[in-house]
């Protein structure tokens, strides 16, 4: 069965960028799918992935991460729509978005645009995956 | 005695007097967008030699490669650089991937442990290069969200960013949809496979490198 783990972002507000890290990753490495109601910094995404890399072993192949930030595109926004989403952007930060971390052996694939957020499950490696723990 | 501290002198005034700065120009991206065959056209353009191994196989460079003293140059301006290449970044490796392109379990489960520290390599990086070029593969979906921590991770550490949607000699490549991606950014489609656009790759990139 799959588990999808909403995480409000006071769950992790009080956290280092260490702790922040573990906690999403302890979840993923626990076969669940997290969303995250807010963003990691950059730098932090970075560090996830390289710890992640550091994890990798037989059972456990890596993750799925996408992070939807009503920033990313602030570029091509113009007058007052850029003053609105530099305000909210300063009064919430982070708190803003959704990040979903999912492990690669459960999210097959997460499509991305930026207005939606679609994950593929991967159905038949967890077939594969009862059949092998029934022999 | 003396001599020795002559010499000593002369290295420290030598040293602050001809300081020249050494730029390292990162090549970033995700596996196979085309990083490594980037890498050996600006090589072949300007040194007349390879400087790594390229092929349809994901992680093929899974160690950072440098080329030193590499000099540029377009019209009246030259720039010189040491090139660094680096590994793709990926969120998931599995040996089981390469299986698939034929390598045999042994050398796929070799590559898979070498492909994860390559990773952590590249993102070490990221604190040691002045200026990147991001190379995308243009027939993909540009929204993976390593590109954008990737571009994320330089613009948070005010690294210049040049955006290369690579690839653009073949039909299903969309270059459109890498710019509307990246709308704050310079990008530029290329083959660097066929050598197209090359020419205006090497402009930009003096515009960039700061």
């Amino acid at each position: 069965m799959l588990t999808l783990q909403i995480v409000p972002y006071s769950e992790i507000d009080g956290l280092s960028s260490l702790g922040r890290i573990r906690k999403l990753l302890n979840m993923a490495k626990e076969n669940k799918v997290v969303l995250l109601h807010g963003r990691l910094r950059k730098e932090e995404e970075a560090e996830l992935i390289k710890v992640t890399m550091e994890e990798i072993n037989k059972e456990f192949r890596g993750i799925e991460l996408a992070v939807m930030n009503p920033m990313e595109n602030s570029g091509a926004l113009t007058g007052f729509e850029k003053v609105k989403s530099t305000v909210v952007n300063a009064l919430l930060g982070d708190r803003q978005g959704l990040t979903l971390v999912g492990p690669a052996n459960i999210v097959k694939k997460v499509k991305k645009d930026p207005k939606k957020l679609q994950f593929m499950i991967e159905e038949s490696k967890k077939k594969v995956i009862r059949k092998r723990k029934r022999k | 005695m003396l001599n020795a501290l002559q010499m000593f002198l002369n290295k420290f005034i030598n040293n602050i007097f001809n300081k020249k700065k050494h730029i390292k120009l990162g090549l970033y991206g995700p596996p196979n967008a085309g990083k490594t065959t980037l890498a050996n056209r600006i090589c072949q353009d300007w040194l007349g030699e390879d400087m790594g191994v390229a092929s349809n196989v994901p992680h093929e460079t899974r160690e950072i490669q440098i080329k030193e003293q590499v000099n540029i140059k377009s019209g009246n301006k030259e720039i010189s650089f040491n090139l660094v290449d680096t590994p793709g970044i990926a969120t998931r490796i599995d040996y089981e991937d390469f299986l698939k392109v034929g390598i045999k379990e042994k050398e796929a489960k070799k590559r898979a442990k070498d492909a994860t520290k390559g990773v952590i390599d590249s993102i070490k990086w990221l604190d040691e290069v002045d200026s990147v070029v991001v190379v995308l593969d243009s027939t993909k979906d540009p929204y993976s969200q390593v590109n954008i921590t990737i571009i994320g991770n330089l613009v948070a550490r005010d690294i210049p960013v040049l955006v290369v949607g690579n690839k653009v000699d073949l039909k299903r490549a969309k270059l459109k949809k890498v710019k509307a991606a990246f709308p704050q950014y310079e990008v530029i489609g290329i083959s660097a496979k066929k050598g197209n656009n090359i020419d205006d790759f090497y402009e930009t990139l003096f515009k960039v490198v700061k």
